[in-house]
């Protein structure tokens, strides 16, 4: 049998470091520990069932944003991918592509991202990969107006949904942000509802800077949900709590690997246990 | 977003007298608001905690000037430590690129910027020093990052090894190195694709191109944004790999690069360079001083301890 130890202060220390070593952050790392003690100081317990405890309190704060992407009855719904550089846009964008058209969903992508080397050669792959057309404009060209043209594409196809691929950006830099705003102004001029989602790809390797990511692109894009890639890697992306704490956002799903089936519903219990260490 | 350390030490040492020296209560109280800003800067926490200790035995019983407050004494004190542990000994912008062709081989995490910084470094190479530089592309898995990099090398005026459907990577560092010393190229900057530091049969495969290639110089190109997970990053990549420098990208974002501090202790190589955007010329050599400042949330830290 396990060892069973004081619930005291070194313990929730120790607890708390744990958190801290999977980018929580210090203040919620802080908060989770102590909700998860509160009423049980002094309690003698073994580290399986300090961590199981630890595991259910982070679970309860995520289960409210553990929601997939909402399927709206539009024609085209428009779903926008925004984010920093390489954190897996266009890569989510293969997969998500892949699933709609496994459930039987008509898709069309545009290849948003003029700018980088080689972005719309990558997306064209995922396209073929996934069964869906692509929509690309030449190297350096307006992306507002690609992503207008896919939408006159999309409605005329009658296609289910639109997903629009874009540039990777840092969320300081004022004139990008205003690029994707200016995107998301000429997409409504086609349906004022659009874009239906609009998705913030976060790379799970990131550390607080996530923090900021989602306030910006909040801000200047109407972020309406996240999906976390990379948490087939060794980070564990304990920056999501955080996020579900400050923002609320949803969490639509997780990305797995860097193959086409490698994405998978956000699933509370599973992160809370991955983050405390619990197998 | 974060406070940083001169608003968290104010409110510590508002409460303190001046005196003449930084008594261990008062270094112990200033600690606890250092390591919550570094762990803020994503510094990771082992290394947190062993720079810390480190900090504590020298603010202890230092005498504090007149001209300046016992927190800003505590501030030029970790300022001045994670300036000692951030620099290398060499010139880091100067790779190691003598006996051509000299290889370089680049690695790192999926996204990180690896083909970015190939390129980026190939520029320089060929502007700064006059070299003739040869790229090639050893992923062969993401789709189109081949011709990611040869679209970068016809920008930058650098020639790729020819993409040939197929190959494996340890048979295109062959051909690489074979194009290298036939076409009298100085340097030949073998791009790999993004890899995790937990898998296995990917890892070995690098392995196996650095044991064909011997590289003067091993770059482990590392997302400047990165948390905690900066330290297996850094531990597997050089237990497997062992990099002789670091290159940090994104560093033109608004994170506080706490990644850099974790890189060089945990591996103890030097780091060469900073990525500063997604332009060809972004990239600048790494400045120790500069990163101390962005660690603490203080810009303009160095003028301030000078007076100090
Ligand atoms: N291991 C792993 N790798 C991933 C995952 N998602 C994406 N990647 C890899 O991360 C790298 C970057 O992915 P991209 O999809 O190109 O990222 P992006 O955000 O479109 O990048 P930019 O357009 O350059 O800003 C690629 O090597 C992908 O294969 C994931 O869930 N796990
Ligand atoms: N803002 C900024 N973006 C950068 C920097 N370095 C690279 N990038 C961008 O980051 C994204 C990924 O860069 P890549 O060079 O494709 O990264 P990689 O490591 O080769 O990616 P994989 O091959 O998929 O593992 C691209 O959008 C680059 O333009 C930098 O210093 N600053
Ligand atoms: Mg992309
Ligand atoms: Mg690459």
């Amino acid at each position: 049998v396990e060892p069973r130890r004081a619930l005291d202060d070194e313990m929730l220390e120790s607890l708390e470091d744990l958190l801290i070593a999977a980018d929580m952050g210090v203040d919620t790392a802080l908060r989770v520990t102590a909700n998860m003690a509160e009423g049980r100081h002094g309690r003698m317990m073994s580290a399986t069932d300090i961590k199981g405890l630890l595991a259910a309190e982070i679970a309860r704060v995520m289960e409210p944003v553990a929601r997939p992407l909402p399927i709206y009855p539009k024609k085209p719904q428009v779903v926008l991918v925004v984010g920093v550089n390489g954190s897996g846009k266009t890569t989510t964008i293969g997969k998500l592509a892949s699933q709609f058209k496994a459930a039987g969903k008509t898709v069309v992508i545009a290849a948003g991202d003029t700018f980088r080397a080689a972005a719309v050669e990558q997306l064209q792959v995922w396209g073929q990969r996934a069964g869906v057309p692509v929509l690309t404009a030449p190297e350096g060209s307006d992306p507002a107006a690609l992503a207008f043209d896919a939408m006159t594409r999309a409605e005329a196809d009658g296609a289910d949904l639109l997903m629009i691929d874009t540039a990777g950006r840092l969320q300081n830099r004022a004139d990008l942000m205003e690029e994707l705003a200016k995107i998301v102004r000429v997409i409504r001029k086609k349906d004022p509802d659009a874009p239906h989602n609009t998705i913030l790809v976060l790379d799970a390797t990131t550390g607080q800077n996530a923090l900021s990511q989602v306030k910006t692109f909040q801000e200047m894009a109407n972020v309406s949900g996240l999906v976390m890639t990379k948490l087939d890697g060794t980070a564990k992306g304990g920056v999501l709590v955080a996020l579900a704490d400050k923002f609320g956002l949803p969490i639509h799903a997780i990305g797995v690997g860097e193959q086409i089936d490698d994405l998978q519903p956000f699933d509370p219990e599973d992160f809370a246990r991955a983050v405390v260490g619990l197998d | 977003m974060f406070e940083n350390l001169s608003e968290r030490l104010s409110g510590v040492f508002d409460r303190l007298t001046k005196q003449g020296a930084l008594s261990e209560d008062d270094v112990r109280t200033a600690m606890r608001e250092v390591r919550v800003a570094l762990l803020e800067a994503d510094v990771s926490l082992p290394v947190a905690r062993d720079f810390i200790k480190a900090v504590e035995k020298k603010a202890t019983g230092a005498a504090v000037t007149k001209s300046v407050t016992p927190g800003q004494q505590v501030i030029k004190i970790v300022h001045d430590e994670l300036v000692h542990v951030l620099s290398g000994d060499e010139d880091p912008g100067r790779l190691k690129i003598d006996n051509p062709p000299a290889p370089v081989l680049m690695v790192g995490l999926q996204g990180g910027g690896k083909t970015t910084t190939t390129a980026k470094i190939a520029k320089r190479l060929k502007e700064r020093e006059g070299k003739k530089v040869l790229m090639a592309s050893l992923d062969v898995n993401r789709p189109a990052a081949m011709e990611q990099l040869a679209i970068l090398g016809t920008q930058i005026g650098v020639d790729t090894l020819p993409i040939v459907k197929g190959e494996d990577p340890v048979a295109i560092a062959k051909r690489a190195k074979t194009q290298a010393s036939l076409g009298g190229y100085d340097v030949y900057l073998l791009d790999t694709a993004g890899r995790l530091s937990i898998d296995d049969e990917l890892m070995a495969q690098v392995a196996a191109v650095r044991d064909v290639a011997n590289p003067r110089e091993t770059l482990l190109v590392v997302d400047g944004l990165t948390g905690q997970d900066a330290v297996t990053t850094a531990e597997n990549f050089d237990a497997r790999i062992g990099i002789t420098g670091v290159v940090l990208t994104r560093m033109d974002g608004d994170g506080r690069g706490g990644a850099a501090l974790s890189m060089r202790a945990i591996t103890g190589k030097p780091i060469r360079f900073v990525g500063l955007g997604e332009k060809m010329d972004a990239l600048e050599t790494f400045e120790p001083a500069r990163i101390a400042g962005r660690i603490l949330g203080m810009g303009d830290i160095v003028a301030l301890v000078e007076r100090a």
